[in-house]
This record gives C-alpha cells, sequence and structure tokens, in this order.
C-alpha cells in the first residue's frame, strides 16, 4: 500500500519537556486520518515536523517518500498547511492573498489569477474577495486559508485545528470543504480537540495523549474496542433514578454514570436489556429511554487516557 | 465546486537557487507595496519626522548653531538630515516582520518551495518605497529652503542611490532584532536607542572641526558621518573618495554579520 505520510518514532523535547515520545504514524494515499487529543498531546508538534516547519529530536518521516529533514524542499511541493493560526495576510483582500501565493509557486500573473479567482468560487468567496480580510467571519477567514493552502495542488493537506474557535455554524461551513476535499481524493491529515470532529471526517481516528499514540483505528472500531455496548435508561420520574441505579448495577455488575437523569452502564451481555425491562415493570417504573448504543468517543477517550477530552471552546493545543 | 488535485507543485526539486531566490524575493516586496498603498498612512512618519527635524535644526537651533550663518548651516545639515531620515525609516521592516512573526503566515511561506529568505529580503526590498517617498519629500523641502545642488544629475542620482543603499543595508539589523525578538514595539525602541548615539555623535549636526577630539575620533570612523560627508560631496560637488570607501564598508560589513544571523534567527523560529 502506498503511504503518504508516514512516521516512524518521531521525538521532540522542549528543554524537560517531552512533546513527542515516540510517535508512529501511517496515512495511505487518498485517506483522512483525525489525530484527536487534547491540549499538549503533540498534535501540532506532529504536524510542524511533517510539514518541515520543524526538524524532530528523533525518528524520521517522509512525505510521498520524500523525508522530511534530507530533503523538505521536495516536501514542501508536495504539501499544503492551514494551521491554528491565520495565515493570511490581513493587510491584502483574499484575491491578492491567493494571487501572491500563485506568483510564489512560480504561476505567471495570468495563471495566478485564474487559479485565485477558481478558488475563490470554489470556497464561495467571490463576493467578498476583494474586501480588507478585517471584514471577514471567523468562518470565511478559515476558508481563505485553506483555499490558500490549496492554490498549489497539494497531494497532502494538514489541518491544524481547522474549527478551534469557530462556532457550530462555521465549523460546519469547514466541515463541508474538506468533505469535498476527501471526495477528490486527497490525502488530509486533521488534527482536533473535538471527538465528532474526527467522527465526521476522518476514515480513522489516532488518538494522541502526552505525545504518545494511545489508539488507533476506525471510529467504529475504536468505540467498539473499549468493550462492548452501553446501556442506556431514562427513569420517566427522576425520584426513580437511586433505585434504577441499584438495579443495573445489580444485574450488570458495575457502577452506573448518572448525567442529567439518564443512567448509564456498559452492558457486556445483550441480553441484559430484557432483564432490566423485566425488573422496571415487576417495580412499577416507567422509563423513557431504555436501549443499548456503541459508546460516544467521549467515552472512548475516557477509557484510554483515564481523563476526560477537551471541552470544546478551550484554547488551542501545543 | 471541483477543487481537483492532479499533481504536485510544478518546480525544482532540491535547494531553491538564486534566480528562485530573486523571483520570490520580488513577488513578497510586490506584497510589501501593496500594503503602502493601501494604507499611505504608513508613509506619514518617514515623511513629517525628517521634514520637522530639518525645520527644527535651521529656523530654531540653526542660528545658535551657525554662529548667524543658517544659510550655510543648511548646505551642511541637509545631507546629513537625509542620512537620518533613511536610517529611522530602516526601523520600521524589523519592527513590521516582526509583526508578521506573530500571525501564522510565516508558517505559510515556511510550509512552501520558496527561498527561506526570500520573505526577509522581500520586506526589505519593499521598503525602497519608503526610503524613496521619505528623500522625496526631504529634497523638495531642503530645496525650497535654500539647499543648493552643485553637482551634476548623475551625481545626484548617485546620492540618492548611496542613501537608499545604506538604509538597504542596515536595515538588515532591524530585521535581525525583529526575528530575535519578535515584539515590535520592542524593535522600534531598541534600533531608536541604536540610532541616536549614531546619528548625534556625526557630523550631521555639528562640524567635525567644531567636535572634541574623542568625539571626533568617533565621528570620523561613525557610518552616519561617512554617509553624511559622501552625499555632501556628491550633491555638493566636492572630493567623495575617501568617506564612500568607508561607508561602502560599512555597508558590506553590516550585511554580511546581519543578513546571516537575520536568516538563522527565522529559522530558529520555526523550532
Amino acid at each position: 500500500m502506498a503511504y503518504a505520510i508516514r512516521a516512524e518514532g518521531l521525538v521532540k523535547k522542549y528543554g524537560d519537556f517531552t512533546a513527542l515520545d515516540g510517535v508512529d504514524l501511517e496515512v495511505p494515499a487518498g485517506k483522512v486520518v483525525g489525530v484527536l487529543g487534547p491540549n499538549g498531546a503533540g498534535k501540532t508538534t506532529t504536524v510542524r515536523i511533517l510539514a518541515t516547519l520543524m526538524r524532530p529530536d528523533g525518528g524520521h518521516a517522509t512525505i510521498g517518500g520524500h523525508d522530511v529533514v534530507k530533503d523538505p524542499v521536495k516536501v514542501r511541493q508536495l504539501i499544503g498547511l492551514t494551521g491554528q493560526y491565520a495565515s493570511v495576510d490581513e493587510s491584502l483582500s483574499g484575491v491578492e492573498n491567493l494571487v501572491l501565493i500563485g506568483r510564489l509557486l512560480g504561476l505567471s500573473r495570468r495563471g495566478a489569477k485564474v487559479r485565485a479567482a477558481q478558488l475563490l468560487e470554489d470556497f464561495s468567496l467571490t463576493e467578498a474577495a476583494r474586501k480588507p480580510i478585517a471584514t471577514f467571519s471567523g468562518g470565511m477567514r478559515r476558508r481563505l486559508d485553506l483555499a490558500a493552502s490549496l492554490v498549489g495542488r497539494p497531494q497532502v493537506l494538514f489541518l491544524d485545528e481547522p474549527t478551534t474557535g469557530l462556532d457550530p455554524h462555521a465549523r460546519q461551513e469547514v466541515w463541508d470543504v474538506v468533505r469535498r476535499l476527501v471526495a477528490d481524493g486527497s490525502t488530509v491529515l486533521l488534527t482536533t480537540q473535538y471527538l465528532e470532529e474526527a467522527d465526521q471526517l476522518a476514515d480513522s481516528i489516532t488518538v494522541f495523549d502526552k505525545g504518545r499514540k494511545v489508539a488507533e483505528g476506525r471510529p467504529g472500531e475504536l468505540k467498539r474496542r473499549v468493550g462492548g455496548q452501553i446501556l442506556q435508561v431514562r427513569p420517566t420520574v427522576a425520584a426513580d433514578v437511586p433505585q434504577v441505579a441499584g438495579m443495573l448495577a445489580e444485574l450488570t455488575g458495575h457502577v452506573p454514570a448518572q448525567e442529567s437523569g439518564v443512567l448509564t452502564v456498559p452492558a457486556d451481555d445483550p441480553l441484559v436489556v430484557a432483564a432490566v425491562a423485566r425488573r422496571l415493570d415487576g417495580a412499577g417504573i416507567t422509563a423513557d429511554e431504555l436501549g443499548l448504543r456503541l459508546p460516544s468517543l467521549d467515552e472512548v477517550f475516557l477509557a484510554l487516557t483515564g481523563h476526560a477530552p477537551a471541552t470544546e471552546g478551550q484554547a488551542v493545543g501545543v | 465546486m471541483s477543487i481537483q488535485f492532479p499533481a504536485g507543485h510544478a518546480g525544482p526539486a532540491g535547494r531553491v537557487g538564486l534566480a528562485q531566490t530573486a523571483r520570490h524575493s520580488l513577488a513578497l516586496a510586490g506584497r510589501g507595496v501593496t500594503r503602502f498603498m493601501k494604507s499611505p498612512m504608513q508613509l506619514v512618519d518617514v515623511v513629517l519626522t525628517p521634514i520637522i527635524s530639518l525645520l527644527m535644526f535651521i529656523y530654531l537651533f540653526g542660528d545658535a548653531m551657525s554662529g548667524g550663518d543658517t544659510d550655510g548651516y543648511l548646505q551642511l545639515v541637509a545631507p546629513g538630515v537625509m542620512v537620518m531620515a533613511v536610517f529611522q525609516a530602516s526601523i520600521g521592516v524589523g519592527a513590521s516582520l516582526a509583526a508578521d512573526a506573530s500571525t501564522g503566515i510565516f508558517d505559510r511561506f515556511r510550509s512552501m518551495p520558496i527561498a527561506r529568505s526570500s520573505p526577509l529580503i522581500g520586506a526589505v526590498l519593499a521598503d525602497i518605497v519608503r526610503y524613496v517617498v521619505c528623500l522625496g519629500a526631504l529634497v523638495l523641502l531642503a530645496l525650497v529652503m535654500g539647499y543648493r545642488v552643485q553637482s551634476g544629475p548623475l551625481a545626484s542620482l548617485a546620492a540618492l542611490a548611496l542613501l537608499i543603499g545604506f538604509a538597504l543595508s542596515f536595515s538588515w539589523i532591524s530585521v535581525y532584532l525583529g526575528m530575535l525578538i519578535k515584539n515590535p514595539a520592542s524593535v522600534q525602541g531598541l534600533m531608536t536607542i541604536l540610532i541616536l548615539p549614531l546619528t548625534f555623535a556625526s557630523n550631521v549636526f555639528i562640524p567635525r572641526e567644531g567636535m572634541a577630539g574623542w568625539l571626533r575620533a568617533w565621528s570620523d570612523v561613525n557610518p552616519v558621518s561617512l554617509v553624511a560627508e559622501t552625499v555632501r560631496g556628491l550633491l555638493g560637488g566636492g572630493p567623495v573618495a575617501g568617506s564612500l570607501f568607508g561607508t561602502l564598508a560599512w555597508m558590506a560589513g553590516v550585511i554580511v554579520v546581519f543578513f546571516p544571523l537575520a536568516l538563522h534567527a527565522y529559522r530558529k523560529n520555526a523550532v
């Protein structure tokens, strides 16, 4: 299988702090890999090494078969990068930014203009093309940033927390753009703190924690790996919650978690649903919700790393 | 909607050559020039500061400094103020690059297959616009006030070219500081501290003959004095050979030291 991105044993230290502690990563061509982890997990450090912005202290990595340390110019010809911070010139307009990048990549003046117009059209920015970027919304800015990464038609695209700090609507806009890129067959490495984002966009997910890879697999596989399914019960009357919790503990052998009137507990045996239904019936308790589901990625994350993932709206990672 | 990825960038493999570096630098200089065109207010300081200096030194201190010969003093001071003005204008580039460093734009440039030095060289070259505007305003004012150019157009152009060359080479100090401390205000402040003793302990405002011995010794090797002396010679039709050699040596020296330092600091920013 051809790997667009391949990293082996990447190590990066900042003084005493080990940001990356031997990370391996393999991304087949044309796939989207989501790198998921909380702040400080090493996501951005990995992207910076792969995008030739930083040298690893140990290990090595190749993009399209070219070593990121030995052959950085070749690697830069293959990649596009959208970082966490605005990487466009805010004093220029959208079209001026894209034309500048086209010129830098060797396009003729005319060619650069044509390419810029095409990208602005693709990203629904044509109307705003000549306006100052200072007037752009957060979502428009990210879209322009993405467009800027695509001027050179990169084979491998790095998206470092592309929706951090965006409101849900703007996030949806960026997701739509990423989905279209994926449909066109680019290889994408996406870092995110948002489990839902990785779940939505990625073919496979790599979970980072404290500079190490703690798990990888398809979203569904990861959910299953954490162990079977989750039984979820919402008693109709909140006062019944303690009694139902007792029943669940007795039937499953696990102490149920409780959040806003909903009880969840790992269910190793699917037949337990029937047993719970009978017990509830016998006790005259009704439930608005009773069923099995796969664990959410939040629960997966908690199980894999021993701590909850960063919540939305938190600051950017390292 | 069609976003296609048929192939990688067209472009050379391996290292980026000299011709490419020049092309990238010019494209990025174009970026800087566009910025000036969009907000011409950025050019106000490089016009007003030297104009106020010239007016002040001639009409406020002129009498006292020259013992009544204000016109003679103007002939001495005008070329000196030109040197001071382009020197001050050369600070700006480090501050604006430091501001760039706080955004993601350098990451974009660093992740592109372009010459590493081109964002810096481009910014330095774009400032030629500032120097031309600054010198244009100053020369015009000096002529109105009664400054007399006694040489031909070629020598005058050579004087202007030398002033711009001086600013271009010395701006690498500001670029280095900008890449090193990455705080626009600090760069501006540090450079001002550096420039003040260079300009005031020079022959810009005081004729060499009026200086104390230690000051004269310093002034004789001070790059600002050397450039001022050369510009006076070129515009006034006097001898330039000695001071021109010193000026060029300083310009070359500053580039040899500060260009690699600036580039190193820029690279290190990434790590």
